[in-house]
Order: C-alpha cells, then structure tokens, then sequence
C-alpha cells in the first residue's frame, strides 16, 4: 500500500463514545465524550473534530462496545466485541497481565489471562456500575467527584446489599435517614460494587498476577479504586490503573483493523451519516400517549377538577393539624386546618438530611402561626417515622399505608383501589366495604420505579420535568418491557441502539412503569380486576406521562389528586385530627435543637449489628441499626413465644459426642435445618464425633462468595459455601452432605421431592470449592423412605470410609437416626402446640412465619421472626402448625415435601380467625412463584389476607416492618369493623 | 390428585377435536403430529412467534415461572382468542415428565391460566410415557411410542445434516429447503402407513444423508458452537431469539444435541432409580432392554450417516453417560439434570469446545448442572469456551448477543492460534467440498 494509513477505534458504550487513532501503537489522537442516548450524532461530531486534525488520512476503523455493534452493522464497518478488544489492548500493551476488571456505563467484566482467556459480563441480572455509582450520588445529593472525595474520609463500613442497584438503595435509604455519615455510606457504596465484582464475577476463581483496571468508574474514582485494591490484597505493584483506562477498548478495536481496508476518514464520516439517515425502527413501538394536542388540553383540564379547598394560612386561626411524611427520597408536609381544607404544604426533596429539613419547615410552620394558629396534633408517616418522631417529638407515628388509605378516603369515599407509585416503592391496596382488604407492595426487585425516570431523566441531561413533557407528545414510544429496573436499563441501550430519541425514550419509560406496577406488583389480569373507583397519587404520578399511559393501559379514567404527591402528608394530617393536644416541639425548642449523630456496634449478640446513634439537644438518643430490642438496651419486653427460637434451639442441642471413629462435619444449610437430627443421631451411634458448622452471619457469605458459581441461584444456597468452609477451617476432614433427590416422604402430596436446589447442591459444591479436594467429601445418593432404604443406600459411603463399620451397625445407627429425627419433629409441633395455646389464653395474635425449614436461619430470615414478636405477634413455623391441617387439594402438582406443608399451614390459617400467615420467599426460588399463588389461593378464598416477604441478602427490616404493620392495621380495622 | 377443574380428554372428543401443539422443534414435532395422525387424532402445530406472545403470557402467568411455561401459554391463550379454532373443540397438549423440576406443574399452570382467561372447559392433555394423568381419549401405547420414536430420529438426523451443511452451501437455504421436501415425505409416510418397516426406515436414511451431502458447497472458515440447555430453550427459536440463525449468520457451524438423547436420558434414569433407590424394580429388565435397543437406533442413524457422506456422525449414547464419571453423578435427574454436563462433555470430547448455555432466567436444575459444572468442565478441558445464557420476557437481546459475540471471538481466536501451530484437531475443520 502506497499511502500512509492509521488504525481508528471507536468504542461506543453505553453512556460514553470514545474514539483513539493509532499509528502503529503510537497514539495519535483521542476524544472521550458522553453520548446522551445520541449516539450517532455523537460520534459523527467526535470524527469531524479529528478530522479538523489530521484531514484527509487513511484509516482501518472498527468500532465496537455495546452500544457500537448497531451502529457498525448499519454503517457497513467492522464490528470487534468489546471484551475481545479491551483483550487485544492489554495482550499488546501489558502481557503479564493477570486480570482485568473492567467495569463501565453499565457493564462489568474480569477477564482472566491464565490458562486462555475467560471473560465473564454481567448476567441479565445484575445492574450495571457506572450508572449504579451515578443513581448512588444523586441521591446522595452529590456528584460522582464530591462523593469519590468523601468516600476516603470513611471511617467504616456499612453492609450495603450488592446484587442490583435497586437493592442497595433500599440499603442506603434508611441509613441516610437514620444519619449515618455521608463519608461512609460513599465508601459503603463503592464497596458494594467491588463485592458485586467479586461475587458476581470472579466466581471462585482466585487472582494471580497484575491485576489491571479498566473503564470510566475505575479511572476516575479513587475510592472505588481503593476499595478494589484493599479487598482484592493488591499492593501498588500488582494493581494497575493505566492512563489508558478509558480508552482500553477504542485501542483494542484499532488493533484489530489489520484486515480492514484503509479508507479515507471522510468516507468513514460520510458511512456513518448515511446510517443516521436510514435509522431502522427495529425496536417495538406504542403508540403515542395522546393523537393531539387537543386531547391532551382536554386530559389536563379533566384532572384540573381534582383539587382539595385552600385556606388562607395568613388569616387563618383557629386549630390545626400537622402531617409529615418522610419518604425515601422526598419529604412532605402538610397542615391542615379544622375544616380539613390545607393551609400550608411543603414537597421536596430529602437530600439525605431529613431532619435539618424537617426543622426548617417546623419552625417555618411554627413561626406562621404565631399565636393565632394552635397544632392540636401531629403525626408522621413514611421511613423516616422513627428518627423523626423522636427528634420532634410527634404525637403518633403511623404506618404509610394507613396514612395513604386514610387520605384517599377522605378525598374519594367510594374509592376500592388505590395505588401509589414514589420515590422507590409502589403501594396498592384494594378497599372492600370500607376497610383495606388486601395489600400489595412492590418486590425488592422491581422498586425504584419513580427515581428511575428522575435518575434516568438526570443522566440523559434533562430534569425529570422537562423528561416527562418530551414524552408526552413522542409519536412512536418505544416498548421497553415491564420487567425491574435494571433490565429496563438494557432494553433503553436498546433502544438507544436502534436510534431512539429522548421523546420515544421518556414515554416509553413511563409506560414501562405503569406496566411494571400492574402486571409486576398488582398482577391484574385485567383493567376490571382493579375497581371501579380508582385513585392514583404519590409524586412519580405528577408526571403527566405515567398518569396518561396508566389510563391508557387499563383503559379507564382515574383520580389523581392536585396532591397526589402530598396523600401520605394528608394522610397523617387527618390521623393527627384525633389528638386534641400535641407534643410537637414548639418554636423555642425547635430554635434550640441541635444533633448529632455517632455510629457504633452493638455488643448485644452474636449479630454485631451497626447501630447509628442520634442525640437531640433535649438529651434524649435514638438509637437505629439494629435487628433486634437488645441494641436499643431494652430487656424488659414481654416475651412472647417463637418457634423459629425453639427450633434454632434444639438444633443448637445437637453438639458433638466422643468419638472414637473420627469427626464428621456437616454444613448447617438448605436441607440440614430439617434432617441435622437424623444424621446427628445416626453418625454418633456409629461412634463419629458429629460437628456441624455455626448458624450463618453475613460473614458466612463473604467467606464462601469467592466459589459460588451461579450468582442467580438463591440466598440460603448460596450461605453453603461459606458453611463448608468454615468445618474445613475448624480442621475437619470429613464432610458429609448427601445428595436427596427425595425428601422424607410425610404422605401429604402428590410425591415428596426436594427442590433441584437443595437435591443436588452437593454436586456443585464438589465441582466448585477446591477446598473439598483436599479432604474426604461424601454425599452418597441417599434414600429416607425407610430405614432399610437408608441402610441400604448409605452402607456403601460408610464402609469405604470406615472398614471397620458393619451393616449391623448401619442398621442400629439408621434406627438411632430415624428415632432422632422423629422425636425433634415431635418436639417442633409440641412448640407449636404450646404456642397456640399460649396466644389463645393471653389473647394474642397468631403469625405463622412460613417458608422452609431453612428460613430459622438468623441470616437468612434477618431477625423477621423477632420482629414480628415486637409487633406483638406469637409466630410458629409453618413445619410446627402443618399437622394441624388436612392434606390439601391444590392447583398444582403437590410433589415437594416443604412445599406440602405450606399449603397445610395455610389451610390452618384459612380456618382460624387468630391466624394470620406471612410467607417467606427467597428472591430467585423458582419453586416458590408456584407455591406463592397457591398459599394466597387457599387464604384469599377464606378471605384472609396474604402477604409475601422476599427475603436475600438484604439486611434492612424496614419495608418488612411496613407490610407487618399494614397488616396489623388491617386487622384491627377488621376487628373494628366486626 | 386431580382437582375439580381437571377436564379430561374423552373418547368422544377424539372425533372431532382439534388438539393445539405447541411448536418446539419444528421438523420433529411434524413427523410426531403424522404419526398421531395415523390414530386418528387431528393435530395442529402451533407457529405463533409474534412478539406478544410473551406479554399474553405474563398477562396469565407468575412473572417469575419459567420463560417456557410463560411462552406456551402465551401461544395457547392467542390460538384460543384468534377465533380460528372453536374452544368447544379444542384440546391443547403438552409434555410432562413428573420429576422434580417446577416443569412438571406446566400443565397444571396452563390450567390455571385458560381457567383465568375464560377457557377452563378446555382439556389440557398430559402427554407422558408414564402416564400421569388419565385421558381416556388419549392413551399412550408401546405401538404409538415405537411410532414417535422415528419421528424423533428422523428429526434428529435432518436437525443435525442441516446443522452440518448449511454454513457452507452456496445456494443459501438449499438444506433447509431439503429438510422441508423430506419432512412432507416422511410426515406421509408415517402419516398413512401405520405400519413401520425398518429396512425401508434405513432406506430412508440413507437417501437423506445422499440429498444433504449432494448439496453444492464451499469452503468457509467457520467455528464450530454447541448448543445445550433447558429443553424448550434450547431449541425453539421463538424462546431463543433464533439462537441458531444468528450464530451462523456470524459464521458458525452449529451441532444441536438431538432430542432423542433427552428420551434416552429420560429412560437411563429410570435405570438409576433401580440402582440407586431400587426403586421400579419389575419394569427394570424391560427398560433396560428398551433402552439399549433405542440405543442401538441411534447408533444406525450415526453410521447412516458416516458410511453414506464424509460428513460426521455422533458418539454412541452408550458411552455419553459414562463421560459425567468424576464431575456429576448420573442420579441427577431434574430437568435435564446430568444430560445438560453430559452433553457438554460429549461436544468437548468431540472437538467441539465453544459452547453456549441456554437456560431459561432462575432455572433451578441448571444452577447445578449448567453453571455449577463449567468449572469442573474446564478443569477437564482446558480450551472449553462456554458462554451461559439466560433467556426470559425481559432480557435485551443486545445484551445476549454481545456475549455471544465475545464467545466467538475467543472461539476465532482459539482456532486461527490452533491452526498457526497445525495442532488443530481433525473434527476442528469443518468438512468442506
């Protein structure tokens, strides 16, 4: 070739377009922009740039990234995926490298050198970093660079959940409004994506040589980079951060261009316009929110009419009521007069201090007032009740449901549904002669939607206003499914993709909500399903968008308040109605109030719960963090029965004899918390010293994440690792965990498997924790049908590790076993017997905690079980009711053994008019969206009330409080009522 | 077991009801279709790919039950409504197994979801060898099983020479258009003559595998992709976004276990069960024998295939349970349980180590069997470039296919170093003409 020609990348990401022209591996020339959904416009501004530089050259192009490969099919160049490239670039530019962890706008990748190249992305499952860290900041009220700054101040670590965005959030809320330190919640923030990396990506796979790091988060935060290098053991030699970081891919793609043709630079510029012009419209679209302008004046003034009576704060006097509602990422407030007409109202944002917020608006309200207004009462509702009802000393604190409930009542009597779409929840309930009659909040999973719009609304350079009205008259909306949030942002890279512009976008999205809480939260099968009298509110329905494609998707008209954003404020206004003298702090003391907040750990259990400790310049402390009473040095509670208690105590009974035979170690996990007797009984009669690992704390997890393959399988699964790590860390050498395709068969369904989860989990363990090869791990296929079964299937294992053992013996010991297993059931269902009976003769509320036997796991049911006793309930497990009840008749194939009992335990509830079930469902159990339907089928035709808690690594019991307590509001209603 | 709204399939609607299938493998399930033909039943083969048919689905489904179960009902729903069919005589039919996995409720999902949309007087057909359910007008017998099971190798040896030749004819879509003229044949043959004829079976096989290899061809340089997973996923296009056509509009030359192997599988483990539980001790000698004689149809097809055309066979399924030996026990048996390792070692064993994993968002068993076994997989064959995909409603298909695209990148990578060092193994180069 005559002429001179240079290698070009372009690396289109999904927020960032980034553009390097090599000359060998020279660089010449580079641009790093954000794309803001424009992607080709983007790029083509970034090429004219260049071209102004270096006009008329010869280049090779290839582009790449994930949201290049549309680009490139539709322009005609060359397309190098984008993990292949950044492999390309470091092969070249550092080969011993060891791993690389890349992590960008919304994907994260390692990519392991030893041994061939394995590359490992983020599954559909996990959210990506660099917008998760740009959702964290915003609602920190920062920007990424203020946040990265006060992240090195940390003091401490808080255990922030690390699977999705969504989670975390839910992690991060309340400890923002609980205070704790914005230094350490930034740095938890950033250790939350590492232990995502780690987790999610390195699955097992231990880290040898240079680690280098790439991307845009990993380039410009030092805090995240810091919290890498400290949990990975990097020092300074081994952990890269090239000056390339951000470019990695455009190099890598630009090295792969030795079999493209040289083509001019303008002929490149001139391809990729060409495409712009012929975008395809490969992406599914709606149709428009509104055909005209005209009926979109129409729908404006048709919502006008829902308005509330103002009255005139300045000339007003008389009493008055105060509403506060601290939200998760809003705080409102709201005084209403004695006529219930609004004098005053307050709608902003929290900005992670609510109760600085709180004050300035108190002593705004207080000083109003003057002498001529008197607050006879207040009441605050939402996540920050607790803090700031201590530190102001508000007479009631009330559930948000309620306070919902209670406002859209007095707005629409004949209202039957409501549903509120905020910040980061949706709630709905359905209303039936008056009182709530069935509750539905959204799933951990699917949260999130409202601050989505505004975060997505942020990111793209818009507010959430200005977002909102773009949508409104998009002419083809794009689809972008009803699934979380987390998906939606891959289906927006999509869309972006296929060319959308920000219009389809925004409206799209809002549909996307709308759908999300329907068919997600609600599960309505049609518009009918929800009521006649629907009332919307909540602040995500201020968008006119959502409100439209909410009518349009159920196809009917609906209430939506002037206030719709205030309804929880209004709410607790008209609840405070009932006092006739408040506590509220008056101006003087408000003038005068100062706090200070300190975090410490609680010394109280086992737990080492974070406490946040708030003291108000009355003395008083409020104390927030903690799972249990005793953090809050309470001990003089009443103490109510819990059979989640006794059963963990009786498997704590189960401690290791003499053994003349050896130690045998069995995991505490999945299918261990029903048959741990069993084993127990049987090795100790054959003369093994039985050792079974400690009931899980988070460091159990953290101590097995590294081996754990499949970062979608389900929480207790995953805690085995870390259990049989820590028998072999104890120096056992034997470990025993059967494989059980079948359960004990109780003869109450239509077979008794195990789930494939627990059934099989032995053969994943001994495929994936190396640990396991340098010890004797054994897990015989086994059979509990009979004992002879037993014997039969177990004497194989036990004489290959033991000559000596005779199937004399095995038969003795399987006996022994059996006996075991028999008298601890006995004793569960004599707890649940005793409890029964206890709560009937103290007339107390009945709670059955249902789930599987694992869920008595402190880590894995976070202390629910406790909660649910300081609400005043007296809980038993579903396995300690179940015999109480009939074999049941279901829909569905009954043919796992826990899952039998659910349906029984349910039954039970069904008849008992003291009994309330809550079951209890681990995210990713595949089984249990089967059983969820059927346990709510058997309760909703006795007209009870269902409710479902998801449960995962999530440490936080405040939503879990808030289902409780609805419940509990609920149910007094009910009793009212009757 | 069965609840009150269990409405069976009864002699009297075998006359004139028209029984949906949903579509799965598209040539298999039409010579099955002729074969229940032959008995009487008229059959209708479900192709509705549109786009919403997951949203029906949702619409009348847990959000989190399996994509398959959502995609099938989904296709049953949008049949029902599209006024094509009369509900009053319509049947739909779908397979059960009866094992641990949550598939064995997807009839009883089906069920709850026609019941939700106003169609609940519909029979829904429980079609199992072992017969869960009882429907009178649909019994399974050995004559129609012995039927289903050329259907089934037949399908398997079109699906697999479609596999071989289509990345390099020059007329594109010539060996899909073969596999179509051979699927109405045999669907008549089977179709009409109740009777089967071995030797006229083998025949057969042989002027199909003569047709496949006599079609024009060329040399390209394609890499060789496996494609294993959760049963539905794996092979239906509509639940696997065209899996296949978009893997070999990038170049691939793509082998797709047969669907034979998950009956044969189906069979082993009712052999384990003996051996492990002792369980279902009487039938044990007859299975067994069942079992090597299907294995040694498929042995026939194999070497119909070799001895007919330079183009390759399969292993010999004897010997593919023997290859989970050290890495998972064979008394793994939910879902598709050690068939889905099995079937990975069977493409590595053959060459064939750039894979990809489908499985459906959440599935349990391949937690275990997928995921849970790459690593030992690797340990074994160092060179194995698996990528897991999972497939439901809400995941971007951009998303999947970048990953894709990264398998095969490393895949091109792999064979342009293995080919500089002339250490490419013999089943590494595609056979071109």
């Amino acid at each position: 070739m005559a002429e001179k020609s240079y290698s070009l990348g372009i690396d289109i990401g999904s927020t960032t377009a980034k553009l390097v022209l090599i000359d060998g591996d020279k660089p010449l020339y580079k641009k790093y922009m954000r794309h803001f959904s424009r992607v080709r416009q983007t790029t083509l501004t970034m090429l004219r740039e260049m071209e102004n530089e270096h006009p008329g050259c010869m280049v090779r192009v290839a582009i790449s990234g994930s949201a290049g490969m549309g680009a490139a099919e539709a322009a005609g160049l060359a397309f190098v995926q984008e993990v292949y490239a950044t492999g390309e670039a470091v092969r070249r530019m550092e080969p011993d490298t060891g791993v690389v962890i890349e992590l960008g706008g919304e994907d994260a990748k390692v990519i392991f050198y030893e041994g061939g190249a394995d590359a490992r992305m983020n599954g559909t499952c996990a959210g990506g970093t660099g917008a998760f860290i740009d959702q964290m900041a915003a609602l920190l009220d920062m920007t990424v660079d203020e946040m990265d700054a006060r992240s090195l101040k940390a003091t401490r670590i808080y255990p922030i959940a690390s699977r999705c965005g969504v989670f975390a959030k839910t992690d991060i809320q309340p400890l923002v409004n609980q205070g704790a330190k914005k230094e350490d919640i930034a740095a938890s923030i950033f250790q939350a994506v590492v232990n995502q990396t780690v987790a999610g990506l390195m699955q097992g796979r231990e880290i040898r040589g240079k680690v280098m790091f790439l991307g845009g988060p990993l380039y410009y935060c030092h805090g995240l980079k810091k919290r890498f290098c400290e949990t990975l053991g990097l020092e300074g030699r081994t952990a890269v951060f090239p000056e390339y970081g951000l470019y990695a891919v455009a190099i890598g793609a630009a090295m792969c261009t030795a079999e493209e043709k040289a083509i001019p630079l303008s002929k490149v510029i001139e391809k990729i316009e060409k495409s712009a012009e012929t975008e395809s419209a490969g992406f599914d679209r709606l149709d428009p929110l509104f055909a005209s302008e005209a009926e979109y004046e129409a729908f404006c003034a048709r919502h006008a009419k829902a308005s509330v009576p103002h009255t005139d704060f300045s000339s007003y006097s008389g009493k008055a009521y105060l509403g506060l509602d601290c939200g998760s990422t809003t705080t409102k407030l709201v005084l209403i007069a004695e006529d219930k007409s609004i004098l005053y109202t307050y709608y902003g944002p929290s900005k992670g201090n609510p109760i600085r917020l709180v004050r300035e608006q108190l002593l705004k309200i207080r000083t109003l007032c003057g002498d001529r207004i008197q607050i006879c009462g207040s009441a605050v509702t939402g996540y920050g009740e607790d803090l700031i009802r201590h530190a102001f000393h508000v007479d009631t604190g009330i559930v948000e449901t309620l306070a919902h409930h209670a406002a859209a009542k007095h707005f629409q009597p004949d209202v039957d549904f409501i549903l509120d779409i905020g910040g980061q929840d949706i709630k709905c309930f359905r209303l039936r002669n008056g009182a709530i009659d069935g509750i539905m909040l959204n799933e951990a999973c699917s949260s999130g939607c409202g601050s989505f719009i505004e975060t997505f609304a942020n990111s793209l350079g818009f507010t959430a206003a200005e977002f909102a009205r773009k949508g409104l008259l998009a002419s083809s909306p794009v689809n972008l499914g009803s699934r979380c949030t987390v998906f939606m942002n891959s289906s927006v890279k999509q869309a972006q993709k296929d060319g959308a512009g920000v219009s389809d976008i925004s409206a799209g999205l809002s549909v996307s909500v709308v759908k999300n809480a329907i068919y997600k939260v609600i599960r309505a099968n049609s518009p009918k399903e929800l009521g006649k009298h629907i009332v919307v509110q909540g602040g995500t329905f201020h968008n006119d968008a959502v409100l439209r494609a909410f009518e349009k998707e159920i196809g009917a008209d609906v209430i939506r308040p002037e206030i719709a954003g205030l309804m929880g404020a209004y709410g607790a206004a008209l609840y405070a109605g009932r006092h006739e003298k408040s506590t509220l702090l008056s101006r003087e003391e408000l003038e005068g109030f100062a706090h200070t907040s300190t975090s410490s750990v609680c010394k109280g259990c086992a737990n080492h719960c974070h406490l946040t400790i708030n003291r108000f310049s009355d003395g008083k402390t409020f104390i927030s963090g903690n799972h249990c009473q005793k953090g809050k040095g309470k001990t003089d509670r009443e103490d109510l029965p819990n059979v989640f208690a006794d059963k963990r105590e009786l498997l704590e009974e189960l401690t290791p004899a003499e053994g003349r035979r050896g130690k045998i170690g069995i995991p505490m996990a999945l299918s261990m918390f029903e048959l741990a007797p069993l084993w127990h009984g049987l090795f100790t009669s054959l003369g093994f010293s039985v050792h079974f690992s400690s009931f899980s704390t988070r460091r159990t997890y953290e101590k097995g994440q590294f081996t754990i393959p499949s970062d979608t399988v389900c929480y207790p699964a995953k805690l085995m690792h870390g259990h049989v790590l820590e028998l072999i860390e104890k120096g056992i050498r034997t470990v025993f965990y059967p494989g059980l395709t079948y359960n004990v068969d109780e003869k109450a369904g239509d077979n008794h498997y195990n789930c494939p989860v627990v059934a099989y989990y032995s053969e994943l363990l001994h495929g994936n924790m190396e640990a396991l090869g340098n010890i004797q791990f054994l897990y015989p296929y086994l059979s509990l049908d009979s004992s002879s079964a037993l014997c039969e299937t177990l004497y194989p294992t036990l004489h290959n590790l033991d000559a000596s053992i005779t199937k004399g013996e095995v038969r003795r010991a399987v006996k022994c076993g059996f006996a075991a297993y028999d008298s601890y059931r006995k004793k569960v269902k004599e707890s649940g017997e005793a409890a029964l009976d206890f709560a009937r003769k103290n007339n107390k509320r009945i709670l059955i905690l249902a789930g599987r036997p694992y869920h008595i796991d402190p880590e894995i049911c976070h202390g629910i079980d406790s909660l649910c006793g300081e609400l005043g309930f007296v809980v038993v497990s579903e396995d300690s009711v179940c015999h109480l009840a009939p074999k049941q008749k279901v829909g569905v194939l009954d043919q796992w053994t826990f899952h039998a009992r659910l349906y029984r335990a349910a039954r039970y509830a069904a008849e008992h008019d003291d009994t309330s079930l809550v079951q209890l469902v681990s995210f990713g159990c595949g089984v249990d969206a089967i059983t969820t339907d059927e346990v709510g089928a058997i309760l909703e035709n006795a007209g009870k009330y269902y409710t479902q808690i998801k449960i995962d690594e999530i440490t936080n019991l405040g939503a879990v409080r808030i289902r409780l307590r609805s419940l509990i509001g609920a149910l007094e209603e009910c009793e009212n009522a009757r | 077991m069965h609840d009150k709204s269990f409405v069976p399939f009864t002699k009297e609607m075998k006359k004139d009801y028209t029984i949906l299938v949903p579509n799965m493998l598209p040539m298999h399930f039409r010579l099955m279709v002729s074969v229940f033909k032959t008995y009487g039943y008229k059959m209708e083969l479900l192709d509705d790919t549109g786009a919403d048919v997951a949203e029906v689905g949702l619409e009348y489904t847990h959000n989190d039950t399996c994509y398959p179960a959502i995609l099938v009902v989904g296709q049953f729903i949008k049949a029902l409504r599209s006024g094509k069919y009369n509900p009053d005589k319509t049947a739909l039919i779908m397979s059960q197994t009866g094992g641990g996995c949550r598939a064995s409720n997807y009839i009883s999902l089906i069920r709850k979801a026609l019941k939700k949309a106003g169609f609940g007087h519909v029979p829904v057909i429980s079609f199992s060898i072992t017969g869960l359910e009882d429907h009178p007008g649909f019994r399974m017998s050995l004559k129609k099983l012995h039927g289903l099971m050329y259907a089934v190798l037949y399908g398997d040896l079109m699906m697999h020479l479609v596999g071989r030749v289509r990345p390099y004819e020059i007329e594109p879509g010539s060996a899909t258009q073969l596999a179509e003229k051979w699927t109405r044949r045999l669907g008549r043959e089977l179709g009409a003559e109740g009777k089967i004829c071995y030797k006229h079976v083998k025949e057969n096989y042989k002027a199909i595998v003569e047709e496949f290899a006599a079609i024009p061809m060329q040399t390209r340089n394609t890499v060789q992709v496996g494609v294993v997973g959760e049963i539905f996923v794996k092979y239906s296009p509509l639940a696997n976004n065209n899996l296949e056509d978009f893997l070999v509009s990038e170049g691939a030359e793509v082998t797709v276990p047969g669907l034979l192997d998950f009956c044969l599988y189906c069979v082993y483990n009712s052999l384990v069960e003996y051996r492990v539980y002792k369980r279902k001790k009487l039938a044990y000698p007859f299975v067994k024998w069942a079992y090597k004689k299907i294995c040694q149809r498929r042995e026939d097809l194999s070497r119909a295939v070799t001895e007919n055309s330079m183009l390759s066979g399969f292993m010999n399924f004897e010997k593919v349970p023997v290859l989970t030996e050290g890495i998972i026990s064979t008394a793994v048996k939910m879902g598709e349980g050690w068939l889905l390792t099995a079937e990975m070692l069977e493409l590595c064993e053959e060459g064939c180590t750039n894979i990809v994993c489908t499985q459906p968002f959440g599935c349990l068993p391949n937690h275990i069997c997928g995921k849970g076994m790459m690593k030992p997989i690797k340990a074994r064959y160092p060179h194995v470039n698996i990528v897991a995909i999972d497939y439901d409603a809400g995941a971007s298909r951009v998303n999947q296919e970048n990953r894709i695209k990264l398998m095969l990148a490393n895949a091109r990578k792999e064979k342009a170093e293995r080919t500089a060092k002339k250490t490419a193994p013999e089943t590494m180069c595609p056979v071109v003409y």
